[in-house]
């Protein structure tokens, strides 16, 4: 894997057999994803049958949170605490935050990209808190080390690979529908610092890639001003900002993310009968 | 009683449900990834091509490290013509009209690159050297006129160069002491003096590597080890990686625009491309409220693909 790679040169486009192997392997995956069959957790239900189970979703009503009081934003008797409470429990009940139900029309494979991207940044949490543990030099010199920095790299592969299929998932569902437009702005937000983050990792390499990165780079954020603030070739920097930053945006702004998932719920399909869209603007406006 | 904000039950109305496991789902996916993960790293590793260092470059190629010290000294490296925020060059800054970030905040890390980089570190080294004291002496002792024009003639000169014994050699010519003084710089870039120099500041940790980057960066070894890998811009470099693994992908629309006009010869592409690819950013952001962007998916069938009809049936219909 050392010797370099081989090329493809087509017309003004020139890439790396490995990174075509990347883009080409995303491509067929989100292809399988839409046409896979989909394991059903259970088998299909009769109408009658999948009517009973909505009805088993307690209404707004009689919800417990809707019991212990306070049914607006304000409410709590000045007692912040209390509005928080209320706040919360209403947005996000039990059986919204962490559902063992879901509608019967997420049966595909598609679904399940955004999973993969979040425990793929689980292995990247996990092995860059043992790379810091040990030092930005250990990966060159341990065995132990390297075999580290790699579950690393390829985690990071596999969490842009993840994402770059959620977000194609989601913008061909049009999924942000129904008031679930903060939620497609936030992923591109995500997608956006990770970016960064993979970036500044790089950089924090310690090796001819990241030096060589850090001279191409330096001109496009010199060309903006901010190189004033942000030096590339300032390691110290650009490894504090890659360790704690940029992995404390991404993780915040993934948890925001999914907390409006489990509030909103899965976008109803397109092309539904008029009356489920009456669903979603008695819920809220549709944007 | 205030409205809902928000209300699932009301969304869901009527849709069929089934039953679901999200924490089975996570713990699944984790384990999974993981695996991969695990498996990746065990059967391809990571790359890691060593890292340039001064010394090794000096080594390597003296006559392209005497070069590049020779323009440093003469302020005709990249970079020192460079500008904010390295040096302060007037007209230097990309811009676009009268649109220059890069000048909005000055010149913060004043660099002298003849000092920094050739004249500071040769006196820092010169103690009981007498030889090298003299061309210093005589160097700096010298009008602006008489520097350039030894200068000048030095690096026509280097051309020509030859490497004798790991020293640089050039045709005999008026250099005054500037043989001299490239002879020391090479002899400390090759003793590995030099990489130690370009970190130190009265500070005793360092962790700014501005100094050293720079300048290998105005030489064209590390650019020739660049290239070797294709890492080159004209290359589609910055998606690229060292060796044979996957690099950047996700940057493929970033290096796209350095390959086609207008931007391939734009004295200030950076800053083209970086204003375009911030539009693109936003729209993607706001996708949810442009027309004709939004409304493609409901144009483009995929959604039958993910919303199967056979999978829907009974669903959409059942009420």
């Amino acid at each position: 894997m050392d010797a370099p790679a081989s090329y493809v040169h087509f017309w003004f486009i020139l890439i790396s057999v490995p990174n075509l192997l990347i883009i080409g392997g995303l491509i067929l995956l989100f292809v399988i994803a839409l046409f896979a069959p989909f394991p059903r957790h259970k088998a299909s239900k009769p109408a009658e049958a999948a009517a009973t189970d909505v009805q088993a979703i307690p209404p707004p009503s009689q919800a417990p949170e809707a019991a212990g009081g306070g049914d607006g934003d304000g409410d709590g008797g000045g007692n912040w605490t209390r509005s928080m409470q209320h706040a919360v429990s209403r947005r996000w009940p039990w059986h919204q935050l962490l559902p063992d139900k879901q509608p019967r029309f997420v049966a595909s494979w598609v679904y399940m990209f955004g999973v993969g991207a979040i425990a793929a940044l689980v292995w990247i949490v996990i092995s860059g808190m043992v790379l810091v543990i040990f030092g930005p030099t250990w990966w060159h010199v341990s065995s132990a080390g390297k075999f580290m920095n790699s579950i690393h790299f390829w985690s990071v592969q596999l969490f842009f690979g993840f994402t770059v299929m959620h977000l194609w998932g989601q913008y061909f569902m049009a999924g942000w529908r129904h008031g679930r437009a903060m939620t497609w702005i936030l992923g591109v937000a995500i997608f956006a610092i990770s970016i960064v983050a993979a970036f500044t990792g790089y950089l924090s390499q310690q090796n001819l890639d990241a030096q060589w990165i850090a001279l191409n780079a330096k001109d496009a954020i010199n060309g903006t001003g901010l190189g004033a603030f942000f030096n590339i070739l300032d390691y110290g920097q650009m490894f504090g900002i890659h360790v704690i930053l940029l992995p404390l945006g991404v993780i915040t702004l993934v948890a925001i993310h999914i907390l409006l998932v489990r509030l909103r719920g899965v976008v109803l399909p397109i092309g539904w009968p008029d009356r489920f869209k009456r669903n979603a603007q008695s819920g809220e406006r549709e944007s | 009683m205030s409205r809902q904000k928000w209300d699932q039950d009301t969304y869901y109305k009527g849709v069929p449900m089934a039953g679901y496991d999200l924490i089975k789902e996570i713990v699944a996916a984790t384990l999974i990834i993981g695996l991969i993960s695990l498996g990746l790293a065990f059967a391809l590793s990571s790359p890691d091509v060593p890292s340039v260092t001064i010394q090794s470059w000096a080594k390597a190629d003296p006559v392209d490290f005497v070069t590049t010290a020779t323009a440093e000294l003469a302020g005709t490296s990249d970079t020192a013509g460079y500008g904010p925020p390295y040096t302060d060059v007037s007209g230097a800054a990309q811009a676009i009209g009268p649109f220059a970030p890069q000048d909005f905040f000055g010149d913060p890390m004043h660099l002298d690159t003849a000092q920094l980089f050739v004249l500071g570190p040769l006196t820092t080294v010169s103690g009981n050297d007498t030889t090298l004291q003299k061309a210093l002496a005589t160097f700096q002792g010298a009008t602006s006129d008489q520097q350039q024009a030894w200068l000048d003639a030095y690096t026509t000169a280097l051309d020509g160069a030859t490497v004798q014994g790991g020293q640089v050699a050039v045709a005999a010519g008026d250099y005054g002491p500037v043989p001299t003084l490239m002879s020391s710089e090479l002899a400390i870039a090759q003793s590995g003096s030099l990489d130690g120099i370009l970190l130190t500041t009265p500070r005793f940790y360092q962790t700014n590597y501005t100094s050293p980057l720079l300048f290998m960066g105005d030489g064209s070894y590390l650019a020739g080890l660049a290239d070797q890998q294709h890492l080159l811009g004209t290359q589609w470099g910055m998606m690229n990686e060292t060796g044979s693994y996957p690099g950047q992908t996700w940057l493929w629309l970033f290096t796209v625009w350095y390959q086609v006009p207008p931007f391939d010869t734009a004295d200030n592409a950076d800053l083209l491309v970086v204003v375009l690819m911030g539009f693109l950013s936003l729209l993607l952001a706001l996708v949810p409220f442009i027309p004709i962007l939004r409304d493609i998916p409901r144009w483009i069938p995929i959604h039958h693909l993910i919303w199967r009809r056979s999978a829907l049936a009974g669903d959409a219909d059942s009420e």
